[in-house]
């Protein structure tokens, strides 16, 4: 176990940086397992009016943390896609079946490419889910297993996972149709000034990405590389919980995981990064 | 609540004749504060502040930490400022006392829609919580980021910091 050593890392980092001109971010390419190709640089989607060009929160991290990622058997976040690629055979709930069982092995290749089109909108339910909440309905529905929490260690190793086969496919998720009205809905709480130092999205993850907030390196604040192996927390961490994570930081009161706003944030951040690759899970500091 | 208690109390002694026995008038309130411009032209607290306690306010992360965002170049042993806000240096040739009063009072009425946040300021939050804690706060327990006296003393700080 290494986590010790990355939470060393991590220490040392923070101390190392001095700062820099605005907007700078590496010039660096990411090959996972001299393999997979990672698009870190995509041009913006029509719909972002705020800038031309989009990039992963991987060029805005240090050398040493960018290396983390780019071989698996240096990513921490890889022993929760093992834990999962287990959970995947496992029979689990009333049914006796395991994920295996409707959706094949995994080597098969039939969640090549799930992730990337997640928020999306479910016929069924009659509104926008998030990939915790599809696999979660898979378990109660399917399965007649137990609901994992929707910020469980079970379900971000799975969530994990699913990023993890779809690593290097673009993102591309849908933002027009039954989507719409979730999809501005998620604009809006983006833009949206929240708690006592009223802070948006939008001012440190589109005026300010580039610049520095004491010795934090503020990137456009992309969900492509999500769940994410945090070194200061030394854990996989979910989009929501990032979200919840922020909104506590301007003295604000987060809306809940898996609620309405930030499933509707979920969709209209995912839908800022289509054109990058799937990166999950990534190392981040 | 509590600084209009104080205020009404203050007023209370004015109309009834007790003011002027050397004690000094109570701080503005949040809400009371008059902005010409964006500036503010009175002290908060009608007293000069103190600006080396406002060059430590600026450095403090659990006070100011104006240092998340402004650097100053005179204080090299603040490590890591950033660089969201432009540095201070030669704040106080650029800005009167009242304008940098007003600009750490309420940026936003100097400039319009500006990130910094107001630190003398107790309403028109969305979703406020008791500092950090995720918890939601009742509005009328909702005190500014800074006390009026620390106000001063940051405005002090600033006035300090001249090149010409």
């Amino acid at each position: 176990m290494k986590f010790w050593a990355y939470t060393a890392l991590a220490g040392a980092l923070a101390i190392a940086h001095a700062p820099l001109a605005s907007a700078e971010m590496a010039e660096d390419e990411l090959v996972i397992n001299d393999d997979i190709e990672i698009v870190t640089k995509a041009p913006a989607p029509a719909h972002l009016g705020a800038f031309d060009e989009i990039y992963s929160g991987w060029l805005f991290r240090s050398e040493d943390t960018r290396d983390v990622q780019r071989d698996d058997f240096d990513n921490p976040g890889m022993l929760g896609v093992e834990s999962a690629m287990e959970a995947w055979d496992s029979v689990e709930g009333t049914a006796g079946k395991a994920c295996s069982d409707c959706h094949g092995a995994l080597e098969d290749g039939q969640m090549v490419g799930v992730r990337a089109v997640y928020p999306k909108w479910n016929e069924n339910a009659g509104e926008v889910w998030t990939l915790e909440q599809t696999i979660n309905t898979c378990r109660t529905e399917r399965m007649g297993a137990e609901a994992w929490g929707l910020n469980s260690k079970d379900m971000t190793n799975m969530s994990a996972l699913m990023s993890y086969e779809s690593r290097g496919i673009p993102m591309n998720v849908a933002i027009d149709g039954p989507a719409q009205e979730t999809w501005e809905k998620g604009k809006e709480i983006y833009y949206t000034r929240y708690g006592q130092l009223e802070l948006a999205c939008s001012n440190c993850h589109e005026d300010h990405y580039g610049d520095w907030i004491r010795a934090d390196h503020l990137s456009q604040g992309q969900t492509n590389a999500f769940p994410s192996y945090r070194l200061k927390d030394a854990a996989l961490v979910s989009i929501q919980n990032r979200f919840k994570g922020c909104i506590r930081d301007t003295r604000g009161v987060p809306f809940d995981i898996g609620s309405p706003e930030f499933t509707a944030l979920e969709l209209y951040v995912a839908s800022r990064g289509n054109g990058l690759s799937v990166e999950g899970p990534s190392v981040r500091n | 609540m509590k600084r209009a208690m104080t205020a009404a109390a203050a007023a209370c002694i004015l109309a009834t004749g007790f003011a002027g026995t050397g004690v000094s008038a109570s701080p503005v309130a949040p809400g009371d504060v008059v902005f010409e411009d964006g500036a503010v032209a009175a002290s908060l607290t009608g007293m000069p502040g103190d600006p080396v306690a406002g060059a430590e306010i600026y450095a403090e992360k659990s006070v100011g930490n104006c240092v998340s965002c402004h650097a100053v170049s005179t204080l090299p042993d603040v490590q890591f400022p950033g660089n969201i806000g432009p540095a201070l240096d030669g704040a106080a040739d650029r800005y009167s006392e009242a304008q940098l009063r007003g600009i750490v009072t309420n940026a936003k009425m100097t400039f319009d829609g500006s990130m910094m946040p107001s630190f003398y300021k107790v309403t028109g939050f969305i979703r406020p919580g008791i500092g950090f804690t995720s918890k939601p706060i009742a509005p009328e327990d909702i005190t500014p980021l800074l006390t009026p006296e620390q106000i001063e003393d940051v405005v002090a700080f600033l006035m300090t910091l001249k090149e010409q």
